[in-house]
């Protein structure tokens, strides 16, 4: 199984993202490196441009993607992949999902149930494209002093 | 010469270039001259009959070549050619 690893910022990006959307899907893109092991250390949203069944979809347009590799290229990072939520569903793709999946990118899915994150899963598509489940390795940020005071309450 | 840019998914086709310099004079043989140097983006780009597959737009600059002229729309110095995979999904 492979691993990504998801910085706490842009983990908590995509969460609100995924909250504030409910009970429409919320999509985005992550960037980061992917040297030894695969970080994502930022992520931002994009609208989702699907016009129906919100709820149950998701779409990018074409000039948000490209303006996502653009961003990329000018900040010294690597697209990594993209987010969408599943409202009231588990965070495993769907068929939906895997029509349109690319290899190489991961696919980070995050169930919403009541609004609430229930969970964050990530995807790849295998050399069979078919998906494979990532571990996701949750990295605090270094100096978060919410972070730091919580370990003393342990 | 025409700049086509290589979405991220495929750079592993292409020695992880992230652009490739076209010499061709539309957008056809640009994306031709691509699949010539790097023969693995192929089957990726086109179909079994030769055309863009269904899930990959191809831009000049931010207009669709289905608005122009498609594989014939013209390019130039300067022309920057855009390959896009289609993302979108959904629960169920």
């Amino acid at each position: 199984m492979t691993e990504l690893i998801l910085t706490e910022d842009a983990r908590k990006v995509i969460i609100k993202d995924a909250e504030s959307a409910y009970p429409h899907e919320c999509c985005g893109f992550f960037y980061g490196s992917d040297d030894d092991k695969r970080t994502v250390t930022e992520a931002i949203p994009v609208v989702n441009t699907k016009e129906e069944n919100r709820e149950r979809r998701f779409e990018i347009s074409a000039i948000d993607y490209m303006k996502a590799e653009q961003y990329a290229d000018e900040n010294g990072l690597t697209l990594l992949g993209v987010y969408h939520s599943h409202p009231e569903h588990a965070a495993i793709p769907s068929e939906h999902d895997l029509r349109q999946a690319l290899p190489y990118f991961s696919y980070i899915v995050v169930s919403v149930k009541k609004a609430k994150t229930a969970a964050v899963l990530s995807w790849k598509l295998n050399d069979q494209g078919r998906f494979e489940q990532e571990t996701v390795i949750n990295q605090n940020n270094p100096f978060d002093v919410d972070v730091f005071l919580s370990s003393f309450n342990q | 010469m025409a700049k086509i840019i290589i979405p991220t998914p495929l750079r592993k086709f292409t020695d992880n270039q992230s652009s490739f310099q076209a010499t061709s004079g539309n957008v056809g043989e640009a994306l031709n001259e691509l699949t010539t140097a790097y023969p693995g983006v192929k089957g990726h780009l086109f179909d079994d009959n030769g055309q863009v597959r269904q899930f990959i737009k191809v831009f000049v600059g931010e207009d669709d070549v289905k608005d122009l002229d498609n594989n014939a729309t013209l390019v130039e110095s300067g022309t920057v050619i855009s390959i896009v995979p289609a993302i979108a999904g959904g629960s169920c």
